[in-house]
């Protein structure tokens, strides 16, 4: 066995195999090789001491936006998939919103082997619902899908047509993959650019009403009553969607949820003095909503937590609220706002973990999210208790669209590993640039 | 008492003592209007740019004779003139404009938060003249003189608000000061334009009667004709039958009742033209007041700033109070 790793010490928290406490874990070949008691492992190889950190599976964000090809000025898949391993992110999904669009495979394949390239976090594409995501008619699915796409979403465009989505449902059914909803009626939205309710009205801005989010949650639940197939509900946001989807799966009915660390940490008073970092779609709510994602991730309605991660340049934000861009980065702060999160609502960690790792790998039907014996060894250590301040300046995205700067935080990823290669390393930045090899 | 703030952005988070010091300067300087040379010193060598990103005839023509009247050089820009018709940033034409070192500028704009956003990046007094639907806290301020020239007071007062609420930064701005001053508001308008938070505010009511039943003021809201098509009403005919203030429905007002308008006034859509020449408008008094009301802002901004930027102590009370007579001597 070559390339052997010892990671000791640490607490092994593995919610697939429901292991919760003091292992060392051997990895060889790019694969977990064994799990042991503390001190049992063999004295070989490269060894990384862990004591008073989690040993976790790598954390695995299904909402990043990596903006290439097109956008490259905002980010790339290299700087994306940097700042996804310095968060602790082993492997992330792509939205389809790029420029082209992946609404085809070559586009699918473009963005993998840009992955490959930059050796960093796993990359799995999202291809679009549409073409052009116009919201018209269906994009090539199955090509994508041999191409190696891991989901469809047409996200940052609501899909306005119930009757293509009835079809998405049924066709991306064939090839086992969820359709990923942006739920929002465009015409109740109209041009809204915050919440609708006492902050827009006291600030003068367009509001987004709760029901916008609600009404097109409602449809799509009711159209999958019928098509089977899976959908999947991005950054939800609202206490009546958290309710919609209880009752769907109460039903029996094949739908996962999603919120964000902002959606579950901000409400809507944070846009006051017209702050565009506060400005995202869905937009921050109330506070009687924040509580309830919160809920729903207590009682397992929402069983992701994902970023959004949605880098804008600085001059696409530094403008007139209404014409800011939509969104924030979120790869870098996730981890602490989920452990603080977790803390105040008292979710233990091992669900924490199964909502940032094990459920999205089972979602999306990637690897990694487990910790035993032969599979890939995408892990995280995670310090839980390590205290430090937000600094978007020193973000490894090429984007620093933040509402979290200078807030003081405890939890970081302290190392990340992917396929048995240390990517990072929080301790030792300079080393961080020495790649996985291919 | 003086006013410590740098900017005038709105009158939300103005006390009851600030408004009331504004209003105070405003009125000492309404005299300077009625002499026969309407000119004093007081902001000679100061320089003062409007920035009008939206078409405006009144405010910007008011702030330009306030100006005037004080001795400042007065710059007028707008966006056909100005390089944002080059797709110039807002941002980058403030920053031109505050790198020729103007003592204060003046912006409306069609976004909300318009003037925030300058006030944190550029080192310059801005007063906004209306930005979005949030505020307009220069026409505000002379309602308020206005009611308070006629009422001799305005806590207690019940104030009626007619019109569309929702989108109308000229009713924010004087919904904050009215309640901060102890007025009770009232909103009228059809339930579109009615959002149910506005409740935090005064009661609502969509019935035009009811709400200006023995109301002490009526302020009326010019209604954008270019929300026609958008659904918040039907027709503008349909909107003028229900909101159209009429002599019958300013007949169960209080006796006394005075009427406002911001203009420019849509006649026998908003209001009946027999009620906005009839006696109990104020109108008129209204857009003399708002002279009055620019001067003291634009002397109380640019001079706070004087003090400001050459590191002096606050100013005494004495300085930044401008008594008339003062103005008047140094005039003379």
């Amino acid at each position: 066995m070559s390339d052997q790793l010892c990671i000791s010490g640490g607490t092994l928290i593995d919610p697939a195999s429901g292991t919760s406490g003091p292992r060392d874990l051997l990895i060889g070949d790019g694969h977990i090789a064994a799990v042991t008691e503390p001190n049992r492992g063999s004295g070989k190889g490269a060894a990384i001491d862990a004591r008073g950190c989690w040993v976790v599976p790598g954390l695995i964000d299904m909402h990043v936006h990596l903006r290439e090809p097109g956008y490259e000025y905002k980010e790339t898949v290299e700087t994306g998939t940097r700042a996804a391993v310095a968060g602790g992110f082993t492997a992330l999904a792509c939205m389809a919103n790029t420029n082209p669009v992946n609404d085809n495979a070559a586009v699918t394949e473009y963005i993998r082997e840009r992955a490959e390239l930059a050796k960093l976090a796993r990359v799995y594409p999202i291809g679009a619902v549409s073409k052009a995501l116009r919201g018209e008619e269906l994009a090539e699915i199955g090509e994508m899908h041999r191409a190696g796409i891991v989901a469809v979403s047409d996200d940052g465009m609501p899909i306005m047509n119930g009757g293509l989505m009835r079809r998405a449902l049924e066709y991306s059914a064939m090839f086992g993959l969820a359709v990923i909803v942006h739920e929002q009626d465009a015409c109740i939205a109209a041009d809204g650019v915050m919440h609708e309710g006492a902050v827009s009205l006291r600030l003068g801005l367009k509001g987004i009403p709760a029901a916008a989010e609600e009404a097109m949650i409602a449809r799509d639940i009711a159209l999958l009553a019928r098509t089977g197939g899976r959908l999947h509900i991005a950054h939800l946001s609202t206490a009546g969607a958290v309710d919609l989807v209880r009752d769907a799966k109460a039903r029996g009915l094949a739908v996962s949820a999603e919120v964000t660390p902002h959606h579950f940490t901000l409400t809507d008073a944070a846009v006051d003095g017209y702050n565009t970092n506060a400005k995202m779609n869905p937009p921050l709510r109330t506070q009687q909503d924040v509580d309830a994602v919160r809920q729903g991730l207590l009682d397992g309605t929402i069983e992701v937590i994902a970023t959004d991660h949605a880098p804008h340049h600085r001059d696409e934000k530094d403008v007139e609220f209404d014409h800011a861009a939509n969104g924030i980065v979120g790869l870098e702060t996730a981890l602490p706002l989920a452990l603080r999160m977790a803390d105040e609502i008292r979710l233990p960690v091992e669900r924490l973990v199964g909502a940032m790792s094990t459920n999205p790998a089972r979602i999306l039907g990637v690897p990694g999210g487990r910790l035993a014996v032969g599979d890939v060894a995408d892990v995280t250590i995670v310090d839980p208790a390590r205290q430090w301040m937000v600094d978007a300046a020193r973000f490894q995205s090429k984007s620093r669209n933040t509402p979290f700067g200078g807030m003081a935080v405890r939890g970081q990823a302290v190392v990340t590993i992917v396929g048995g290669h240390v990517v990072w390393r929080a301790d030792d930045v300079t080393a961080n640039a020495a790649a996985r090899p291919a | 008492m003086s006013f410590s703030h740098r900017h005038l952005l709105g009158l939300e988070n103005l006390s009851r003592d600030e408004l009331t010091f504004l209003l105070d300067t405003a009125a000492s300087f309404k005299e300077i209007s009625e002499r026969d040379i309407k000119k004093v010193p007081t902001l000679r060598g100061k320089t003062v740019v409007s920035l009008f990103y939206e078409a405006s005839t009144r405010t910007r023509t008011s702030f330009e004779i306030a100006a005037k009247r004080m001795s400042a050089d007065f710059i007028s820009l707008s966006s056909s003139t100005s390089s944002a018709t080059k797709g110039e940033t807002l941002l980058d034409t403030a920053r031109n404009l505050a790198a020729m070192r103007p003592d204060a500028i003046i912006l409306r704009h069609s976004a909300s938060g318009a003037p925030h956003f300058l006030a944190a990046r550029i080192d310059c007094p801005i007063v906004n003249a209306g930005d979005g639907s949030h505020e307009h806290p220069t026409q505000a301020l002379l309602d308020l003189l206005t009611i308070r020239e006629r009422k001799g007071r305005l806590e207690g007062l019940t104030v009626a608000i007619v019109g569309d609420i929702l989108h109308s930064r000229v009713a924010r701005s004087n919904i904050f000061a009215l309640r901060t001053l102890g007025a009770t508001v009232r909103l009228i308008g059809p339930p579109t334009l009615l959002p149910p938070e506005l409740k935090a505010w005064g009661e609502t009511t969509s019935d035009l009667h009811e709400g200006v039943r023995d109301a002490d003021v009526i302020m009326m809201l010019r209604l954008q004709l270019e929300r026609q098509g958008k659904n918040f009403f039907p027709t503008v005919d349909e909107y003028s039958r229900y909101f159209c203030l009429t002599q019958r429905a300013v007949a169960g007002a209080s006796p006394e009742v005075i009427i406002l308008h911001p203009g420019p006034m849509n006649r026998g859509v908003e209001i009946a033209s027999d009620v906005a020449d009839g006696p109990d408008s104020v109108i008129m008094g209204q857009v003399t007041n708002g002279i009055a009301v620019r001067m003291a802002v634009l002397f109380l901004l640019v001079n706070r700033a004087k003090v400001h930027s050459s590191s002096e102590a606050e100013a005494p009370v004495a300085e930044t109070r401008p008594p008339a007579a003062r103005l008047r001597r140094r005039a003379g």
